[in-house]
């Protein structure tokens, strides 16, 4: 009994069951019959058409894209084969990128994943309902903010001259860890990543919360009468109850971590000296800054071998947990 | 209820219980401060000027005035808003809409080879717009849609199709089938099916459904960024970077623009948290 196996993996053909009644009426195996269901068809044309010409169709002429390579000038497109994939082993950049991504993923599943399941407990163990939704309600708030807005906002706090951080290291004595977070080459993407938990992992939180409240409480009172305390009920109920959930939270942040763009372009665009740059703003700064759409589609055919092996990871993982996709 | 889950109450009073309880709210306390803290100094940045911003950043603003709320709203906040609330609000409608007709069919309807359709629905969700990003921007161009409001209502709707989808019919498939079976019985055709039925049972999921699409839309930045570079078909995110780039050395006014581009969303969040939830815990792990 967990939460997330209550519909089975194979729910498609339960309509079947409603047209039983009504195949008595009407013999279900002749040609019309078969017409008529082909015209049910209908139903997901539009979904269908709209999901295979926007997502499906740009990522295959991506690689295409890729194969090419386009001159600004005279708009001439010429195949270079893989050569652009060549050029990817020996730029620095995309080394500098992948790195970042991983820390990036790694920092964020420290906080993401296993700092907000701790806080999801510990707000879950709160006794009175309204301060649980008090806490939930208010760690989500960066969540449903604008990147764009928190962005800005951190780009702000962390300035040497107006913002927040440097002016409490001061109060606090602590002048000399002083810097400017966002122009330091050093602590650019530490900042980045750091704006980044500070907005999302309420969201998390919410999620954990979530699976929390599934767990059945008889489960709790028994262990409590058995004698085990807070951190014993912890790690043998709260933990193993919600380990799909961790498990599913783990590769979509990783899944995430790989696609971020928003808060790098807007608070250094990759800067200073390429040293916070991912790969999703390196495809941008060669596809649309430098005008090379065919390196910039290697790039991003980069980003989707990643998202794939992790998307592979999530779709294996919920197959074998029967946690409904 | 876990950690703490109550205990029985006893005479002797556990010692390290209560401080234990005492850090941990200490502990949620100083974390909400550092959540909120930073929204409210930015609200009330808005409320001061330059001189004031380069002072010390901790004090309160000197006066009250909206002057700075009311030059990023005439200097273009308007205009931004206005964009982001044509294309989010016709981007949910057309994602629901589609969405709700291809959960339908695929839970209430004799269509064939579902397991197809919805494998190739739900594999869109593992794509991510980062990916396809320069093949859609020569198709837009292609397609004359380059820098319109359509280009983000159709990217937005395609992107968000999969996902919606995916709640919609899952709440589809838990809907008892006794009404759908007795209209069936009575003659009424799929398409009476659909709107007298499915849809009005589906209300539920269908808000929760437009609320995160709002949330979504509202807050999306990188095909805003990259199909629209005209002021008018700007939307907020966008707009703001460009208010940015702008007015960078007027602080205060770039201030009151963020803000005034994050309050209605958290407002929606607040207005409409139950829906919200609701379709969290139905579309876990997205």
């Amino acid at each position: 009994m967990t939460p997330m196996t209550a519909a089975g993996p194979d729910r498609i053909g339960s309509g079947a069951t409603i047209h039983g009644a009504a195949g008595r009426r009407m013999p279900r195996h002749g040609l019309r019959a078969r017409l008529r269901d082909l015209l049910s068809f209908r139903w997901a044309a539009a979904a269908l058409i709209f999901i295979g010409w926007f997502v499906y169709y740009p990522i295959v002429d991506n690689f295409v894209v890729s194969t090419t390579e386009e001159d600004i000038f005279t708009g001439e497109v010429t195949h270079v084969g893989l050569a652009n994939y060549g050029r990817l082993l020996h730029d620095p950049v995309v080394w500098t990128s992948l790195w970042n991504n991983l820390l990036y993923a790694v920092i964020s599943v420290v906080f993401q994943v296993f700092g907000a399941f701790l806080l999801a407990a510990i707000i879950e163990g709160l006794r009175e309902e309204r301060w649980r939704r008090f806490w939930r309600a208010i760690y989500f708030v960066p969540s449903a903010i604008s990147i764009t807005v928190t962005g800005l906002l951190f780009y702000f706090i962390y300035q040497p001259d107006i913002g927040l951080l440097d002016a409490a290291l001061t109060r606090l004595g602590l002048d000399q860890l002083a810097r400017p977070w966002l122009g330091d080459e050093g602590t650019a993407i530490y900042a980045i990543i750091a704006m980044s938990q500070w907005q999302g992992f309420g969201y998390s939180t919410l999620l954990f919360a979530i699976a929390i409240q599934k767990i059945p409480r008889e489960l709790y009172d028994a262990a409590v009468i058995d004698g085990a305390g807070p951190l014993r009920r912890l790690w043998n109920i709260t933990f193993p109850l919600t380990r799909e959930m961790t498990g599913l939270m783990v590769i979509v942040t990783v899944t995430g971590a790989f696609q971020v763009f928003n808060e790098v372009m807007v608070m250094t665009a990759g800067g200073p000296n390429n040293s916070s740059q991912v790969l999703g703003t390196w495809l941008y700064q060669q596809g649309f800054i430098e005008n090379n759409f065919g390196y910039g589609a290697a790039i991003a055919a980069v980003i989707f071998l990643v998202t794939l092996v992790t998307g592979a990871a999530q779709l294996w993982y919920t197959r074998r947990r029967r946690v409904r996709l | 209820m876990t950690m703490a889950a109550p205990l029985p109450r006893r005479r002797e009073a556990n010692v390290w219980a209560v401080i234990g309880r005492t850090f941990l709210l200490a502990f949620l306390i100083c974390l909400g401060v550092v959540v909120i803290y930073p929204l409210l100094w930015m609200a009330l940045n808005g409320f001061k000027n330059n001189a004031q911003i380069f002072g010390d950043p901790f004090a309160l603003p000197d006066g009250w005035s909206w002057e700075n709320y009311v030059q990023a709203w005439n200097q273009g906040v308007r205009d931004y808003v206005t964009t982001s609330v044509l294309v989010t609000l016709a981007s949910a409608a057309c994602t629901v809409l589609v969405s709700a007709w291809t959960a339908f069919g695929l839970t209430r309807t004799r269509m064939p080879a579902k397991p197809l359709v919805v494998g190739f629905v739900l594999g869109g969700l593992m794509l991510s717009p980062t990916v396809a990003v320069i093949p859609l921007v020569r198709m837009m161009q292609a397609l004359g849609l380059y820098n319109t409001e359509w280009a983000l209502i159709i990217l937005y709707t395609a992107f968000r199709i999969p996902f919606t989808t995916f709640l919609i019919r899952a709440y589809m498939l838990d809907l008892p089938g006794d009404l759908d079976e007795a209209a069936t019985m009575d003659g009424a055709s799929e398409g009476q099916r659909f709107w007298r039925i499915a849809l009005p049972l589906c209300r539920p999921i269908i808000v929760s459904c437009v609320i995160l699409h709002v949330l979504f839309a509202w807050n999306e930045y990188l095909f805003a960024m990259i199909f629209t570079s005209g002021a008018d078909v700007q939307t907020l995110p966008v707009g703001l970077t460009s208010i940015m780039a702008k007015h960078g050395t007027n602080y205060a006014e770039v201030f009151a623009a963020m803000t005034i581009s994050a309050l209605p969303i958290v407002i929606v969040f607040f207005a409409a948290q139950r829906y919200f939830i609701r379709g969290l815990a139905e579309g876990i792990g997205k």
